[in-house]
């Protein structure tokens, strides 16, 4: 038990009459990494939403570290736990500096040596000393998206959740970006509970993936196991196929089966 | 860095200290960033005659007794009502009390007036506006619907309420005026509020484990606050116009203090024979009224830091 950090029963979320979460069950070990794989709308980001903490109407069973969580959580818990967002662009505070934005959580939880600390967090994610004062406006959507990681990290936390952290970011900063939170959890032997819907992305960084749709975890893999297509559910083979060949249309300008047919339509 | 012109005023080791790209310090990021603004205000011209404006304007309601020629109250029934000259400067009301005097000494009561108003009335209703966007719920309901009684009374009747419960008086009448004025900041404010308490900043706020408190505080209101700053800035002229009104009605200042909507009020029967006895006063609000809302605009633009 203790080696599990996040333990998931039974989640069911509900927006309206529409059932955005049902049954969702879910268990990572400390220090692995967990990717949530499914479509738009397959409920992957609630999940995740619903483990931070930002979407208290659910039930179920939840566990972080070992402790039962309600949906109202304790300050320590943000400490524990933080969170990547999707948007680098909507994720920072238009009117404060990148100095504030890293200093707040440490005024929260009451840390010492504020000013070292937010020095040594912009280089960990290899920013310049010279971004420290600048407004999220001045800079560039890759500098932003480390800024926000350097937020999530500050506070010392044990789990990072990612919202799809790379999608809004041009495909050349991408991989810098999967490459920078690789190293940060290596080196901070962190649990990352990542969502995506580019499996390529969290195949990269994910050793467990689960593929999620309408709701409902269908299949859960291991990171090998999609690379060479060793698949049960028709929709993970659909997303692997689909991802493949997206692949391959974007070098090639061609789609080689003519399977995803709308794309090669759209194409021509 | 170039786009600042360089002045000879300046000396350049602070200004470089100033302006440089990569500030040691908090403390120096900080000034850098006032002056940065500073500069980026001077820029805007109305701006800039504004704020001028309205400085003086203080500067003269402050200095009166300095700069006054006469006792504001000091009567002359003899030369009532006459036309500017050395001797009254702007001429003489229908008492005989130098006008320009009385215009110097009424700057006190009337811009002091304006900003106990705004002083009371910004914070009240930045605080409801924001509490009730980000509580929402039962919260927001109770604090809307309190909002909406003080909307749905005229704002000139229910002031009058106020002060004829109270004691006619300034200090009544700003009270009053206050009270009626600050539901439509709540309004604004609130607005405001439910579009960016949406927002994943706000949501990365929350996720720092910070209290509401200190959300609203440190997070929504200040991205309220230009806004706020605007349409306070719009809305002081129509304070002026609501003290006057009081005071013609014998709820505000009293007869012998001067204050600029009062001496409209009452020399207004002089329009068409001594035009100047109200125009004067009238020109004054219309002064005040206008740096005000210039001061407004420029602060606007300094405040968003997208703007730079």
């Amino acid at each position: 038990m203790a080696r599990l950090m996040i333990e998931v029963d039974g989640l069911r979320v509900r927006f309206g009459k529409v059932d955005a979460v049902r049954s969702v069950s879910l268990s990572v070990e400390k220090g692995s990494s967990f990717g949530l794989v499914g479509e738009s709308g397959s409920g992957k980001s609630t999940v995740l939403r619903v483990l931070a903490g930002l979407n208290p109407n659910w039930s179920g069973h939840l566990h972080i570290a070992g402790e039962e969580q309600k949906p109202q959580r304790a300050k320590d818990f943000f400490r524990r736990v933080q969170m990547v967002f999707q948007d680098p662009y909507g994720s920072l505070h238009p009117h404060q500096t990148i100095d504030r934005t890293l200093s707040e959580p440490l005024v929260v939880h009451g840390f010492d040596g504020i000013d070292t600390r937010v020095r040594k967090a912009l280089e960990e994610v290899s920013l310049p000393a010279a971004a420290r004062f600048r407004y999220p406006h001045q800079l560039s959507g890759g500098q932003r998206q480390r800024v926000a990681i350097a937020r999530a990290l500050i506070s010392e936390p044990e789990v990072l959740l990612l919202d799809e952290p790379t999608s809004a970011l041009d495909v050349s900063v991408q991989a810098e970006v999967l490459n920078l939170l690789s190293d940060l959890r290596s080196a901070r032997s962190l649990t990352y509970v990542m969502v995506g819907h580019n499996l390529a992305v969290v195949t990269h960084l994910c050793s467990r993936i689960a593929v999620m749709q309408s709701g409902e975890i269908v299949e859960t893999v291991s990171a090998e196991d999609l690379r060479v297509g060793n698949l049960t559910h028709p929709h993970t083979t659909d997303l692997h196929t689909f991802g493949v060949e997206l692949e391959e249309l974007m070098q090639t300008g061609n789609s080689p089966t003519g399977r995803p047919g709308q794309i090669a339509s759209r194409k021509n | 860095m170039s786009t600042y012109p360089v002045t000879a005023d300046s000396p350049a080791p602070l200004r470089s200290w100033l302006l440089t790209d990569s500030p040691d310090s908090r403390r120096q990021a900080a000034w850098g960033g006032a002056y940065r603004r500073w500069l980026q205000f001077r820029r805007n011209r109305l701006a800039m005659t504004g704020f001028v404006t309205v400085v003086l304007l203080i500067l003269a309601a402050l200095a009166a007794p300095l700069l006054a020629t006469h006792a504001p109250g000091a009567q002359d029934l003899a030369r009532r009502l006459e036309p500017p000259s050395t001797a009254h400067w702007l001429g003489t009301d229908e008492l005989g009390r130098d006008l320009y005097s009385r215009l110097l000494y009424g700057g006190r009561v009337t811009l002091g007036m304006v900003v106990s108003v705004v002083l009371l009335v910004a914070p009240i209703g930045l605080a409801v506006g924001t509490v009730a966007g980000y509580a929402g719920g039962l919260a927001d309901r109770i604090l809307m619907r309190i909002t909406d009684v003080f909307l749905a009374f005229p704002r000139l009747v229910l002031a009058l309420a106020f002060v004829a419960a109270l004691r006619p008086g300034v200090t009544s009448a700003v009270i009053a005026i206050a009270l009626t004025a600050w539901p439509p900041f709540a309004l604004l404010a609130r607005a405001e509020t439910l579009a960016i308490r949406k927002t994943d900043y706000i949501a990365a706020a929350r996720l720092t484990g910070a209290s509401p408190a200190r959300i609203v505080l440190r997070h929504i209101a200040p991205l309220c606050l230009s806004s706020l700053i605007v349409r306070v800035a719009l809305d002081m002229s129509g304070i002026i116009m609501t003290a006057a009104g009081l005071g013609f009605l014998g709820m505000g200042a009293q007869s012998p203090m001067p204050e600029w909507g009062t001496m409209i009020a009452t020399t207004r029967g002089y329009i068409l024979d001594q035009w100047w006895v109200p125009t004067i006063p009238g020109i004054a609000i219309l002064v005040a009224s206008l740096a005000f809302n210039l001061l407004g605009d420029g602060l606007r633009d300094v405040l968003d830091p997208k703007q730079e």
